[in-house]
């Protein structure tokens, strides 16, 4: 599989992203905030970061450069799109997924392991996690409280578009358990077709034991999984 | 030519910032505030001889689209 990993000006987890991806056994490039095309990927990686320095809002410039036009035309087409962190903030600026990140409710930055419970299996993002599995992922953000208005919201659920939500050790959804605020303790959502996916907790930082949690790799392995059944559905 | 642009976050989201900045305000004695909301101001410089009706719909079209963002932020925009 082929994973594009895109570029901004600052963005910082780049790296990590094209690390977890090889490490997984796949091939994976950079793709600079300038190139107008995204090549043979298979999925696209938006990293996390300060893009532009979070000027203005977080994301609010990285959406208007020019790779966002090759990435918008790959998600019409039904490509998979993963945002991370600034990556999530550049996709919601993008309007490729619903809602907005603001500032952190107690306005600190978090950088700390959180857990996460996957809210539905049903999704290229969260299809090989184990029900009832609990995700030990890091965050590292200082705007990652999700907001949507009470429509979008009611959308989400009876959609089934929450992907990921902030919990304690035992899988309980608490307001302790929720680092920025973020309402009904959202961390990630999808979009309405499901091949684009964003989340603040660093997923492609959790694919090693050594790292204290390896649980990121059953995000990877569930992309991995999506695109298989895709391309034996192409063969058939 | 000037154009204003003041952007602050709409009711519905939360507002650390601002009820930061309240109780801060209580502490240091001042009386009477109700509420504080913290945003943004924006000021755009245009050439001379820009015609400000045109300058006013490409203003208004850029505050919508890129200089807030209208899910969580609303925008006033004055011409001078």
């Amino acid at each position: 599989m082929n994973f594009a990993v895109l570029q901004f000006p600052a963005s910082n987890c780049d790296q990590d992203a094209i690390h977890a991806a090889r490490l997984l056994g796949h091939a994976a490039r950079y793709v600079w905030h300038k190139e107008n095309s995204l090549g043979d990927a298979d999925v696209v990686i938006v990293p996390g970061g300060f893009s532009y320095g979070d000027y203005l809002r977080c994301g609010a410039i990285a959406r208007f450069s020019p790779v966002m036009q090759a990435v918008k035309q790959f998600a019409d087409n039904g490509g998979l799109v993963l945002g991370v962190c600034n990556g999530f903030q550049v996709l919601t600026e993008a309007g490729l997924l619903p809602g907005a990140l603001v500032r952190n409710r107690d306005l600190q930055f978090h950088c700390e392991h959180i857990f996460l419970k996957p809210a539905t299996a049903d999704s290229p993002f969260t299809n090989k996690i184990p029900a009832g599995k609990i995700l030990r992922i890091p965050i590292a953000h200082g705007e990652g409280c999700y907001f949507a208005d009470e429509e979008t919201l009611a959308k989400l659920k009876a959609n089934n578009q929450i992907l990921w939500q902030y919990c304690d050790a035992t899988g309980n959804l608490t307001d302790t358990a929720n680092p920025n605020g973020s309402l009904l303790n959202i961390a990630g959502v999808c979009n309405e077709r499901r091949n684009v996916a964003g989340l603040m907790p660093h997923p492609e930082r959790a694919c090693e034991a050594l790292l204290a949690s390896d649980d990121g790799r059953l995000v990877f392995e569930s992309i991995f999984a999506a695109l298989e059944k895709k391309s034996a559905a192409k063969a058939a | 030519m000037k154009a204003k642009i003041i952007i602050t976050p709409k009711k519905a989201v939360v507002d650390p910032q601002g009820k930061t900045v309240q109780g801060a305000l209580e502490q240091m004695g001042y009386k009477g505030v109700t509420g504080v909301h913290v945003g943004k101001y924006i000021e755009i410089d245009l050439a001379p001889g820009t015609d400000p009706a045109a300058a006013q719909r490409a203003l208004n079209d850029a505050a919508h689209k890129f200089l807030s963002n209208p899910i969580i932020e609303d925008y006033k925009l004055e011409m001078e």
